[in-house]
């Protein structure tokens, strides 16, 4: 089973010490970067078009076809930004990368800056992972010491802790020192991004992914995954699962060789419903344990890739009660700019609430129902949107449970302490291996 | 509101055929959607969207269905409803809105409804209840009963954003209008987005929200009275364009309904711009001012002066009815008498001394009023001794100026040409003395069409905001820096240029011949800004001692020929006294009289000089008649007092510093006359019927325009420094009494000058400084800023504290400053 593993971002984080230089780069470390040097940068563009990249922090954009975007060079500054926000509920893929592997990142900020003429790259980080912060900051100036980087800077930059800080014009302006909310599109970044400086945006994971793609080729990229869904992924699984963790592995594998690889659902449990890519996709069953998780597979079952965060629940776990709790954090974390969002939100988590503590009514479900409609498609970016997935996916697959909600509390039906997980004996794996990080 | 985007001037802007309800259109590339339906008479509801500010799609109340033709032509229908208020038209789209689209129907009564949520359901003690863009739409889209059972947001109430607007947050439905004003427009940030999602809220600088315990984000010199920082001079324009009663204005916060309201649209008299304006009144009674929408002066915007200042016309010391002294031989108190009496007796006094009076007719009023001041001065008064300029003073320089150069130029400079042009601005500080100047510079700087140069003793944080580049210059060093200067701009030439100055600069010897060389040597337009309303006016109507009406010289005898066609009666052919003459020869019993209107002898140059002056022609058994709106210091030296109306009583047209004729109609029907009436009466008293006066400019040979040179700069010794100071926009002026909300957000009265000019004075660490001048002083706090070296700047006339009128010194002149 081991073979579905396909560790190339994860495949140093066993090693001693793997966030460092010298594991780096006896490892192999920055080959790619000196390789990379050696092509002109339009070629670096293909290469990555050919490989079928795709964006891995939740949209799936072809990375290459973004960076052929920017317009030809005028003489100014032009931009990389590495998105490494992450905090999508269930996505937990950039911050071990970052932990184990820094170094991995900034050769593909390297490569990437050289393929798009950057000479002032910036990783804008989550705030809270201060330990990440510091290897971060450790590893550009070893990379620097190393004379690796030939002139360029990365500024690795702190946020303060918004999840609509990922959305990556909020992150623009919040990187530019202002109130981090969404900007109008156009213009895209790739015109006006950074200090209305062309700019890319990318996703952690998408970058750490194309030192391998210039040592590897396009071809060893397109031979992993599905057609349209090339390479490597780190699908994150948490929750009700034996072995929690990173799986690094081939885009269109199915959550059923995922589990198997976790060691399966907790002892004595059975899978309930599940997250493809985070609080933000819709929920799934155990109706779709054989979907392809790759763009097009999982798109195809209703829902959406996203970040390949598998939240695994089981038959112990109160949809009403988890739909709840996202609700209070898409409530929280509404950046407030625009109505459906900002208020949407603020009426679903009374609704919410309500029928969790079993006093709704069943006009509040068709409340529901319609508001999440209102939010959905209306809102100015999409947190909005991603609000109202949750909602929508629990009615459309655990509707009576909502219905429950009307008369009986969610902790009646659902013994909030059966969901609970055991604190020991639950071996924690990342990616299958142990890791010293 | 402007229903299509405004285009850039000059250029051919393509078409773009869109359809919309199935109604086919072609709208200008670039258009905004809600813009092409409005074009068709299709008005999509909107909140957040405003002509004038930048797309924000922040509200989604304008949603609509979208289907644009791929690449093979075939319509694909957008996934999503679009704003249309962010999304630009494209060939062949086809845009179903609420009238045709369930989908763009149901999308926008899905945001009313959310809009509504955390609404206060307060519309019939809100002051926008009535005109609430949000009370309407609910009415017209809205649900007739909620389901909404939860609990609303509330927050305490009202928070006072200045002295003069107040915030009701939960009325507030975050569509930013107001911030985006704040930041595009008037570039003050007073208020900001703070804080996020259900609790984001409108707030202003608030050290305990935003963690800056202690730190002064600013310094004193940008304080306002009440002691906030980032005051604004704008500000009033949010209550406007707030589509909700979230901002409301402290002075007219529960005085009325909309529905009780009169609305006449008029014209702002506080300066020389012709801001467009509505006063609202109910039962004789104004009771707010807001802007009117004219795009070729204010577009959408005023002052704060212009919208909050109009109690004066209805001060307690307006006067009713007309005054003479009481007793035999006229020198008792003053009485009130009837019209008919105070006629007879003005023109007793003034027909016995014909041919030695003269006429300070001041800069406030109409067309209507210049011209029949000059009238009457050239036909009733027999005599070209009248000079309008009641304030800072050029003497021949300006006189000449004047006459040569403005004139009967007609509509020369506009408004239009400051939006896109290199700009040097000299003696003027637009945001204080040109609120409307100030924001279409900005918004052509704002668009990198425009760059502004100031000439000035330091940079103001208007200056600042416009982005300008100082030409440093000590008062009195003006004419001079101007010689020294070969170009300004930012264009190489490219742009158009432009120099305006301001009044200011006649003071200052030199300045208008030097500023006048530097538009000829550098191709620019010259154009003059006075600060008062009616200055442009009594230039047109030649109330100055070498120019009769439409620009025609005294001396040119078929001028003269032309006015007396015109009138009927020859002008005098001699040249008369200028202001300064006038005074002299009161004081030395050389003329016998003087008929005075509007004049503020604070306004003048030696405001004691001139009080001698009336002083001195009253004891020498002269004439005093003063044509006034209020009780003013002329009063208590007049013989006759003749009261004239306001503005708000009667029409007439103002003229802007462009030359542009701004017509307003009477507010209200009272029996106040207003100056051009009473001069009529006057003059039918008298014997001699004013006639009508108007006539086309002049085409022949104008006055030759004065030269002078640069005068030595003055030079400061020991513990003194050159005096700069000009009048703030908020200050004493009369125009604003009675308005206590609106005078708190004036700017804190301080001293300024450089570090070094302070060290120099002795003056390092000290917390104020007392300025000395002939005839007073002030004390002030002391602020460094990077005013020219050796100068110290006050604000003419702060109105809770002395400022650099008290010290009988204009600015140029030596002062003494000590700790
Ligand atoms: C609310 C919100 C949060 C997001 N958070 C993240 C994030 O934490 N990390 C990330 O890479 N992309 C995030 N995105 C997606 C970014 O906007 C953007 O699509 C992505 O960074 C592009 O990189 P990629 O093309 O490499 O995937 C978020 C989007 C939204 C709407
Ligand atoms: S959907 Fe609207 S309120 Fe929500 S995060 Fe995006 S812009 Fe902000
Ligand atoms: S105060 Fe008024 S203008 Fe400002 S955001 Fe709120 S509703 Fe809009
Ligand atoms: S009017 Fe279009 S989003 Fe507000």
């Amino acid at each position: 089973m081991t073979d579905t593993l396909t560790p190339v971002l994860s495949d140093i984080w066993d090693a001693d010490r793997s966030w460092t230089l010298a594991t780096y780069r006896e490892h192999g470390g920055y080959r790619a970067l000196a390789r990379a040097r050696e092509l002109a940068p339009a070629d670096l563009v293909e290469l990555v078009k050919a490989s079928g990249l795709r964006g891995r922090g939740g949209a799936g954009f072809p990375t290459g076809l973004k960076w052929s975007f920017l317009p030809p060079p005028d003489g100014g500054p032009r931009y990389l930004v590495v998105n490494a926000d992450e905090s999508e509920p269930g996505t937990c893929k950039d911050v071990p990368v970052m932990l184990a592997n820094p170094h991995v990142l900034i050769e593909g900020v390297a490569i990437t800056s050289a393929a798009i003429g950057c000479e002032h790259a910036f990783i804008y980080l989550r705030g809270e992972v201060v330990h990440v912060y510091r290897r971060l900051l450790a590893a550009v100036r070893e990379a620097e010491e190393a004379g690796l980087l030939q002139g360029l800077r990365i500024t690795v930059h702190a946020g303060a802790g918004a999840y609509i800080c990922g959305e990556e014009t909020a992150l623009l302006d919040s990187l530019e020192g202002r109130r981090g909310q969404p900007r109008l599109k156009p213009p895209f970044p790739a015109v006006a991004g950074l200090y209305a400086r062309p700019t890319v945006v990318n996703n952690v994971e998408s970058i750490a992914s194309v030192p391998g793609i210039v040592l590897g080729g396009a071809e060893w990229f397109t031979g992993l995954g599905t057609p349209k869904s090339a390479g490597h992924g780190l699908f994150s699984l948490s929750g009700h699962v034996r072995r929690p963790g990173q799986y690094e592995a081939p885009l269109g594998i199915t959550l059923r060789e995922l589990l198997e690889l976790a060691g399966g659902i907790r002892e004595g449990h059975r899978l309930k419903f599940w997250t493809p890519g985070g609080s933000s996709t819709p929920i799934l069953t155990d109706a779709h344990l054989d979907i392809p998780l790759d763009y097009e597979g999982v798109a195809g079952a209703g829902s959406m890739l996203g970040t390949r965060a598998l939240q695994i629940f089981d038959e112990t776990v109160s949809v009403v009660r988890a739909v709840s709790r996202w609700i209070d954090f898409y409530k929280h974390e509404s950046c407030g700019k625009c109505t459906p969002c900002r208020e949407g939100t603020y009426w679903l988590q009374q609704v919410m609430h309500r029928l969790e503590e079993g006093r709704g009514t069943p006009e509040d479900i068709r409340t529901l129902e319609d508001v999440a409609g209102n939010i959905l498609g209306r809102s100015f970016c999409a947190l909005g949107d991603a609000a109202a997935t949750p909602v929508q996916s629990g009615l459309e697959h655990f509707r009576e449970e909502f219905e429950a909600g009307c008369h009986t509390p969610a902790r009646d039906l659902f013994p909030y302490e059966a969901s609970a997980l055991a604190t020991a004996g639950t071996a924690s794996a990342r990616g299958g291996r142990e890791v010293t990080a | 509101m402007t229903t299509t985007q405004p285009a850039p001037t000059g250029q051919v802007v393509p078409l773009v055929e869109v359809t919309i309800d199935g109604v086919r259109t072609e709208v200008p590339k670039g258009t905004l959607v809600i813009r092409a339906a409005e074009d068709i008479g299709i008005a999509i509801p909107r909140f957040c969207d405003h002509p004038l500010l930048k797309p924000a799609g922040a509200c989604r109340q304008c949603l609509v269905e979208v289907a644009t033709p791929d690449r093979e032509g075939t319509l694909r229908t957008m996934p999503k409803p679009q704003a249309s208020c962010t999304l630009e038209v494209s060939p062949g789209m086809v845009v179903s809105t609420q009238l045709t689209s369930e989908v763009a129907d149901k999308a926008q009564h899905g945001v009313m409804e959310f809009l509504l949520i955390n609404h206060p359901l307060d519309c019939p003690i809100c002051d926008k209840g009535g005109e609430c863009p949000l009370q309407n739409q609910a009415m017209a889209h809205g649900r007739a009963t909620t389901r909404f059972v939860d609990v609303k947001r509330t927050y305490p109430k009202p928070l006072a954003i200045s002295t003069q607007i107040l915030l009701d947050r939960e009325r507030c439905i975050l569509c930013q209008r107001c911030t985006r004003f704040s930041d595009e427009i008037a570039g003050d940030p007073f208020i900001e987005l703070q804080m996020r999602g259900a609790r984001q809220q409108i707030g202003t600088f608030d050290s305990g929200v935003l963690g800056f315990a202690g730190d002064a984000p600013v310094g004193a010199a940008e304080l306002d009275d009440s002691g906030r920082p980032f005051a604004s001079y704008f500000s009033g324009n949010t209550i406007q364009i707030c589509p909700v009663g979230a901002l409301t204005s402290a002075a007219y916060r529960f005085r009325a309904r909309p529905f009780d309201l009169v609305s006449v649209p008029s014209i702002a008299e506080h300066d020389a711009c012709g801001a467009a304006i509505r006063i609202d009144h109910r039962r004789g009674v104004v009771l707010r001012r807001l802007a009117g929408d004219d795009p070729a002066v204010n577009e959408e915007w005023i002052s704060d002066k212009d919208r909050f200042a109009f109690r004066w016309q209805v001060a307690a010391d307006r006067l009713v009815a007309p005054l003479v002294r009481d007793g035999e031989d006229g020198s008792g108190p003053l009485v009130e008498t009837s019209w008919a009496d105070a006629l007879d007796v003005a023109a007793t006094l003034l027909a016995q001394r014909r041919g030695s009076l003269a006429a300070l007719p001041g800069g406030r009023g109409t067309l209507e009023d210049a011209l029949a001041w000059s009238a009457f001065t050239r036909v009733v008064l027999g005599t070209n001794d009248v000079d309008f300029r009641s304030r800072a003073y050029g003497g021949a320089e300006e006189a000449d100026h004047l006459a040569a150069r403005v004139a009967g130029s007609g509509l020369d400079v506009t408004y239009a040409d400051l939006d896109g042009a290199d700009v040097l601005l000299a003696g003027l500080e637009p945001e204080e003395e040109a609120a409307t100047i100030f924001l279409r510079l900005r918004k052509g700087v704002l668009a990198a069409r425009t760059h502004v140069t100031v000439l000035g003793p330091y940079l103001t944080r208007g200056s600042a905001k416009l982005r300008a580049t100082l030409l440093p210059a000590a008062p009195g060093t003006e004419a001079e820096v101007l010689e020294a200067t070969d170009t300004f701009g930012a264009s190489d030439g490219d742009r158009p240029r432009i120099v305006l100055v301001g009044e200011r600069l006649a003071a200052a010897p030199g300045g208008l011949t030097a500023a006048a060389a530097l538009a000829e040597r550098t191709g620019a337009r010259l154009a003059w800004v006075p600060r008062r309303a009616g200055d442009r006016a009594a230039v047109e109507a030649g109330l100055l001692p070498i120019l009769l009406p439409g620009g025609r010289p005294v001396a040119d005898e078929s001028a003269r020929a032309e006015v007396a066609a015109a009138w009927g009666v020859t002008p005098p052919a001699a040249p008369g006294r200028d202001l300064a003459g006038i005074l002299d020869a009161l004081r030395a019993g050389e003329l016998a009289g003087v008929v005075v209107g509007g004049v503020e002898l604070e306004d003048l140059p030696d405001p004691a000089a001139a009080l001698a002056a009336l002083e001195a022609v009253r004891a020498a058994g002269g004439v005093v008649v003063s044509l006034e709106v209020r009780r003013s210091a002329i009063t208590e030296l007049a013989d006759v007092v003749l009261p004239v109306a306001p503005p708000a009583e009667k029409a007439g047209t103002f003229l802007t510093w462009e030359g542009r004729p701004r017509a307003f109609a009477a507010v209200f029907d009272t029996a106040a006359l207003g100056d051009a009436a009473v001069l009529g009466l006057l003059a039918e008293e008298i014997g001699t019927p004013l006639p009508d006066a108007s006539m086309p400019a002049w085409r022949g040979q104008r006055v030759a325009a004065a030269r002078l040179d640069a005068p030595a700069p003055p030079e400061p010794g020991p513990g003194q420094a050159v005096l700069a100071t000009w009048r703030l926009l908020l200050d004493a002026g009369r125009g604003q009494d009675d308005e206590p909300h609106l005078a708190g957000t004036a700017r804190r009265a301080v001293a300024l000058m450089a570090e070094s000019t302070a060290r120099g004075l002795g003056l390092q660490g000290a917390a104020e400084v007392t300025v000395r001048g002939p005839r007073g002083s002030v004390t002030l706090p002391l602020v460094l800023a990077g005013v020219v070296d050796g100068v110290v700047w006050l604000p003419f006339s702060p109105r809770e504290r002395a400022g650099a009128a008290a010290l009988g010194a204009q600015s140029g002149d030596i002062v003494e400053v000590t700790a």
